[in-house]
């Protein structure tokens, strides 16, 4: 066990974005799920966001992959994770709504991007909250030298993603408001 | 996880294996920090309920603190499940250790979705090797 540990190499970050694949595997793999099994179900708005939702995941793990690429690294094979979350829905005795599993996994992955900017010390004016507590997580990137991908397209892809996540966030909990 | 968690399951881990309070040296060493930090974050575990300290004898964990110390231990138990299970990690058990930092509770809580944890967890974790032994008894099946 170690704390306010400055791991700042390869391996830790490609291990880190491999998790933020599975992630996006995960939704991707959700939405394509519900779409099959509950089609007739599923009204037009319902069903156009989760289409949505694994397109745009599909595009963040593409971002992710090129990073972990220039990392020396493997991503995860998305047929792996399908496996794992229709094998865990074949296993529920009742499936969670569908919007409330989707909201679950925009705020997992929003969470994960803010949390992983945080370690590269890139928390903005929005995310000071952990860290003016004093509690932050240990800055896992701290020597940016340490890392052999380009930080700044790095931060800025990480960012890119995290905007997106919320976006999804308000897009989700809006519908689910108007349908309350 | 936050580092007042990291604390809560360091402490706990320390208490399962001495029976007893964790004195400050041992939380220091456990989580690599000096002895004056690790005071000063005993002292605000104190002042938030989750632990009580008596000089001389150690810190030990109040109800609400065996609590959180035992969702973050499971917390870390997905971590290092995951890391062994889905990404195949040889080395999982000091790749957690350096991911636990970054990995929140709700991304935990998602990613046990994919593994298949034991009804113990956390009871099942080995405070002597700071390791799952079910994980351990199953590479060892393994080999």
């Amino acid at each position: 066990m170690s704390l306010g540990q400055t791991v700042a190499s390869d391996r830790q970050l490609a291990r880190l974005l491999q998790i933020g694949v599975v992630l996006e595997e995960m939704v991707e793999a959700s939405a394509h799920h519900h779409v099959r099994k509950r089609d007739a179900e599923l009204d037009e708005p319902v069903a156009a966001l989760l289409e949505e939702a694994a397109t745009e995941s599909a595009r963040h793990r593409e971002q992710l992959e090129a990073l972990i690429a220039e990392l020396d690294a493997d991503s995860v094979a998305y047929e792996e994770i399908q496996a794992l979350v229709e094998a865990q829905y074949a296993a529920a005795d009742e499936f969670d709504d569908v919007l409330y599993d989707q909201l679950c996994n925009e705020e997992t992955a929003y969470k994960f991007y803010d949390d992983l900017l945080g370690a590269l010390g890139a928390t903005d004016d929005e995310t000071t909250d952990a860290v003016s507590t004093g509690e932050a997580s240990a800055t896992v990137l701290a020597d940016e030298t340490a890392i052999s991908v380009d930080r700044d397209r790095l931060v800025a892809t990480l960012r890119e993603i995290r905007a997106e996540e919320a976006d999804g966030v308000e897009t989700v909990t809006d519908m689910m408001e108007r349908r309350a | 996880m936050n580092t007042a968690d990291q604390y809560l399951k360091a402490i706990y881990l320390i208490q399962e294996v001495e029976d007893g309070p964790a004195s400050t040296g041992d939380v220091a060493d456990a989580l690599e920090v000096s002895p004056a930090s690790a005071n000063e974050m005993i002292g605000k575990l104190e002042d938030r309920g989750l632990a009580a300290h008596e000089k001389y004898k150690g810190v030990d964990l109040t109800d609400e603190g065996i609590v959180r110390a035992r969702d973050a231990l499971s917390n870390y138990c997905i971590i290092e499940r995951f890391l062994a299970n889905v990404l195949e990690v040889e080395a999982f058990r000091v790749e957690a250790r350096s991911l636990e930092a970054v990995i929140d509770d709700t991304v935990a809580e998602r990613l046990d979705r994919l593994i298949d944890r034991s009804e113990q967890c956390p009871d099942c974790f080995d405070a002597d090797t700071d390791a799952c032994a079910l994980l351990d008894l199953e590479e060892v099946g393994a080999d």
